[in-house]
C-alpha cells in the first residue's frame, strides 16, 4: 500500500527541487488562511441575510399580520394570512400526491431496484432533481390549468409534488438500503411474507430516515415560488378551493419585494421571516425525528 | 444477489406479486414524470415553433409579443451571462470551503461550519432575491460600481451607468446559491479519497498544501469539474433571485452593469399574461430548451462524478 502511494506521489510530481523549509511553510500557511477566508466570504452574505431578516421582518410581525387580508397600497395594516394558509393548503395537497408517489419510487429502488429498469428510474431520478421549478410550473400549466381554464391551487399542488418525487425516491432508497440484511433474513426465516417484510419490517425499521427525508422535501415545497406564479397564480382573499386560485407566501414576498414601496418592502421582511419560521421548523422537526428512532 | 422477494413470487403468493406490481408502477412514475414534462412542453411549444422555425427562434433577438416575433437569443445571452458571473465567483470560494472543511479544520469547527452551509442551501430562492434587491443593490448602485467605473472604466465589463440592478447583482446571488451545491459535492468526492494517497504524499514531507495540490486535487478533479457542472445546471435554472435583480431587458449588452434578461426570468414574467398561442408557444419553447439544457449538464456532471469514484477500484 505504502509503494503504491509512493509512485502514485511521485507521478504527480512533486518537486524534486524542494525550495527552502521556510518558503514551504509560508506557502502552506498562506493557502490554509485563503481557504479560511473562502469560508469568511461564503458565511458573511448568510450571516446579513438571516441578521436582516430576522432585525427588519420582527417589526411586521403581530397577530394582525398572521391573520388579516393584504391591504391596498397606502393603507395601515393588513397582513399574510391567506398567504400563509394558501401555502399551507397547497403544501398539504402536494404533500397528499408526492408523499406516497416519491417513497413508493424509493421502495422500487431499494427493494427491486437492482435491475435494468432500476438504474434507469434512479439516473432518471437524480437527473430530474436538477430541472428549474420554472418549467414543472409550465409542465402543471399545460396539463391541468389549460383544460381546465381555470387557475387553482391543485396546478400549483401538482407542481410541487412532481418537484418532490425525485429528491424523495432517492432519499427513502438511501434510507431502506442503510437497513441491515439480517433483519430480512430472519423475518422472512420466520415465515412472514416478502411483501409484509417489506413494509412492517423494513421499513417500519427506515421509517425515521423516511420521515426526515419526506419533511425535509415538504420544507423545500414551501419555499417555492416560481412553478406557483402561473398555476395557483394569486388571490387576495381567503381561499381553501382546490379549483380556485390561492395566495402563497412565497408569491406575496415577490409581489411585495418587487414593489416601490417601502410599507410593502417592511411586509416582504416580515413576511420571509413568516417563511424562514416554517421551513426551519419543518427542519427541525425533521432532526428530532430521527433522532428519536435513533434512541427507540 | 437474488432478493427473497423473487423467491416468493416463484411460489405465486398473491400479496408478493400484487407488492411488486404496485412497487414497480410507482417507481415507473419517476419515468412518467420526464415524458409528461416532454410532451407537454411539445405540446404547448408547437404554435411557436411552427410559426418560427426552431433556429430562427433560437437565433433571433427580437422580443416582440405585438407583433408575434419572437427571440431567444438575448435570454440565453443573459442566461449564460449570470451563471458565468456566478461560476467565477462560486468555484474558488467553494473549493477552498470544501478544502478547509475535509483536510483543514477541527472536527468542532467542521461540524458548525457545515451546518451554517446546509441553512444556506435551504433558504428560499425569494428570500435570497428580496435581500439581493434590498440590500446589495443599493450596496452595488451607490458604492461598488462606480467606484469599479472609475477605477475600470475603460474596461468594456465595467462600462455604463451604474443602475444597481443587473448582470452583477443576479450574479453575485447566484453565486451564493450554487455555493453550496458545488461545496457539498465536491466535500463527498474529497471525502471518498483513499486517505494512503494523501498519508503517503505526507510521509514523504510534502506540506499539507503540497499535499493537496500534488495529490489530493489532481485525483479529485474529475469529481470537482462535476460539482461545477452541477451548479453551473443550477444557476442556468434560478428563476426568483434572477428576476428580481436583472432587470428585465431583453437586450444584450457587453457590460456588467446592464440590465438584461434570462431565460427562466421571462417565463416567470410573462406567462401568466401571454398572449396567444405563439407567444404562450414560444415561452413553453424556452422552457424545452432550459429543461433539456439542465438535463444534459445534469447527467454529464452525475457521469464524472461517478467516474471519479470509480477510479477509487482501478488505482
Amino acid at each position: 500500500m505504502n509503494q503504491m502511494a509512493m509512485s502514485v506521489a511521485h507521478s504527480y510530481a512533486i518537486p524534486r527541487r524542494v525550495g527552502s523549509h521556510r518558503a514551504r511553510q509560508i506557502v502552506n500557511g498562506t493557502m490554509t488562511a485563503l481557504c479560511a477566508l473562502a469560508v469568511v466570504i461564503a458565511l458573511v452574505p448568510l450571516a446579513s441575510l438571516l441578521w436582516l431578516v430576522v432585525s427588519k421582518g420582527v417589526h411586521s410581525l403581530s397577530l394582525a399580520f398572521f391573520t388579516h387580508l393584504p391591504m391596498p397600497v397606502g393603507e395601515v395594516g393588513g397582513g399574510v394570512g391567506n398567504g400563509i394558509v394558501g401555502t399551507l393548503f397547497m403544501v398539504g395537497l402536494a404533500s397528499c400526491i408526492g408523499l406516497p408517489l416519491g417513497v413508493g419510487a424509493g421502495i422500487f429502488l431499494a427493494e427491486r431496484g437492482n435491475g435494468k429498469l432500476g438504474s434507469v428510474v434512479r439516473f432518471t431520478a437524480e437527473v430530474l432533481a436538477g430541472v428549474p421549478s420554472i418549467v414543472i410550473g409550465v409542465v402543471a400549466y399545460g396539463l391541468i390549468v389549460l383544460p381546465m381554464h381555470h387557475f387553482s391551487a391543485l396546478a400549483g399542488a401538482v407542481a410541487l409534488a412532481i418537484l418532490m418525487i425525485p429528491t424523495l425516491a432517492r432519499a427513502t432508497e438511501e434510507m431502506v438500503r442503510l437497513v441491515p440484511r439480517s433483519l430480512r433474513e430472519a423475518s422472512l426465516a420466520l415465515g412472514v411474507p416478502a411483501w409484509r417484510t417489506s413494509l412492517s419490517v423494513i421499513l417500519r425499521t427506515a421509517l425515521g430516515g423516511v420521515i426526515n427525508a419526506a419533511l425535509l422535501s415538504i420544507a423545500r415545497a414551501a419555499g417555492e415560488t416560481a412553478p406557483l406564479l402561473f398555476t395557483a397564480l394569486n388571490n387576495q382573499y381567503w381561499n381553501v378551493h382546490p379549483l380556485q386560485p390561492t395566495a402563497s407566501l412565497t408569491v406575496q414576498i415577490f409581489n411585495y419585494a418587487i414593489s416601490p414601496y417601502e410599507d410593502w418592502h417592511n411586509k416582504a421582511w416580515g413576511a420571509a421571516l413568516c417563511l424562514l419560521l416554517v421551513i426551519g421548523l419543518l427542519s427541525l422537526v425533521a432532526k428530532l425525528s430521527t433522532r428519536r428512532r435513533v434512541n427507540a | 444477489m437474488a432478493s427473497a422477494a423473487d423467491t416468493s413470487t416463484r411460489h405465486g403468493h398473491v400479496g408478493d406479486r400484487a407488492f411488486a406490481v404496485i412497487v414497480t408502477l410507482l417507481g415507473g412514475s419517476v419515468l412518467f414524470i420526464v415524458g409528461i414534462i416532454v410532451l407537454v412542453c411539445a405540446r404547448l411549444s408547437m404554435p411557436a415553433f411552427a410559426k418560427l422555425g426552431f433556429f430562427h427562434f433560437l437565433a433571433g433577438s427580437d422580443w416582440n409579443p405585438v407583433e408575434d416575433s419572437f427571440g431567444a437569443l438575448p435570454f440565453l445571452y443573459g442566461t449564460l451571462v449570470t451563471s458565468a458571473i456566478a461560476i467565477v465567483l462560486a468555484m474558488p470560494v467553494a473549493i477552498g470551503l470544501a478544502l478547509f472543511l475535509t483536510e483543514m479544520s477541527p472536527a468542532k469547527v467542521r461540524r458548525f461550519v457545515s451546518f451554517f452551509v446546509e441553512i444556506l442551501a435551504a433558504i428560499p430562492s425569494v428570500v435570497y432575491g428580496l435581500w439581493g434587491l434590498l440590500v446589495l443593490v443599493p450596496i452595488l448602485r451607490d458604492v461598488v460600481e462606480p467606484a469599479l467605473g472609475r477605477w475600470l472604466g475603460w474596461v468594456p465589463l465595467f462600462s455604463g451607468a451604474p443602475l444597481g440592478i443587473g448582470f452583477l447583482p443576479a450574479g453575485i446571488v447566484l453565486a451564493i446559491m450554487i455555493l453550496p451545491t458545488i461545496a457539498s459535492v465536491t466535500i463527498e468526492v474529497l471525502r471518498t479519497m483513499p486517505s494512503a494517497l494523501r498519508e503517503g504524499a505526507l510521509a514523504l514531507g510534502a506540506t499539507r498544501w503540497e499535499a493537496i495540490r500534488a495529490v489530493v486535487l489532481p485525483y479529485a478533479s474529475r469529481g470537482i469539474m462535476g460539482a461545477v457542472i452541477l451548479g453551473l445546471a443550477r444557476a442556468l435554472g434560478e428563476t426568483m433571485a434572477v428576476t428580481m435583480l436583472i432587470g428585465n431587458q431583453p437586450e444584450i449588452h457587453g457590460s456588467l452593469f446592464a440590465a438584461g434578461y434570462s431565460l427562466p426570468s421571462v417565463i416567470a414574467n410573462e406567462f401568466a399574461e401571454a398572449s396567444g398561442a405563439v407567444h404562450t408557444g414560444a415561452l413553453a419553447g424556452l422552457a424545452l430548451v432550459l429543461f433539456g439544457v439542465t438535463l444534459m449538464l445534469s447527467a454529464a456532471a452525475r457521469l464524472l462524478v461517478r467516474l471519479s469514484a470509480r477510479r477509487l477500484v482501478t488505482a
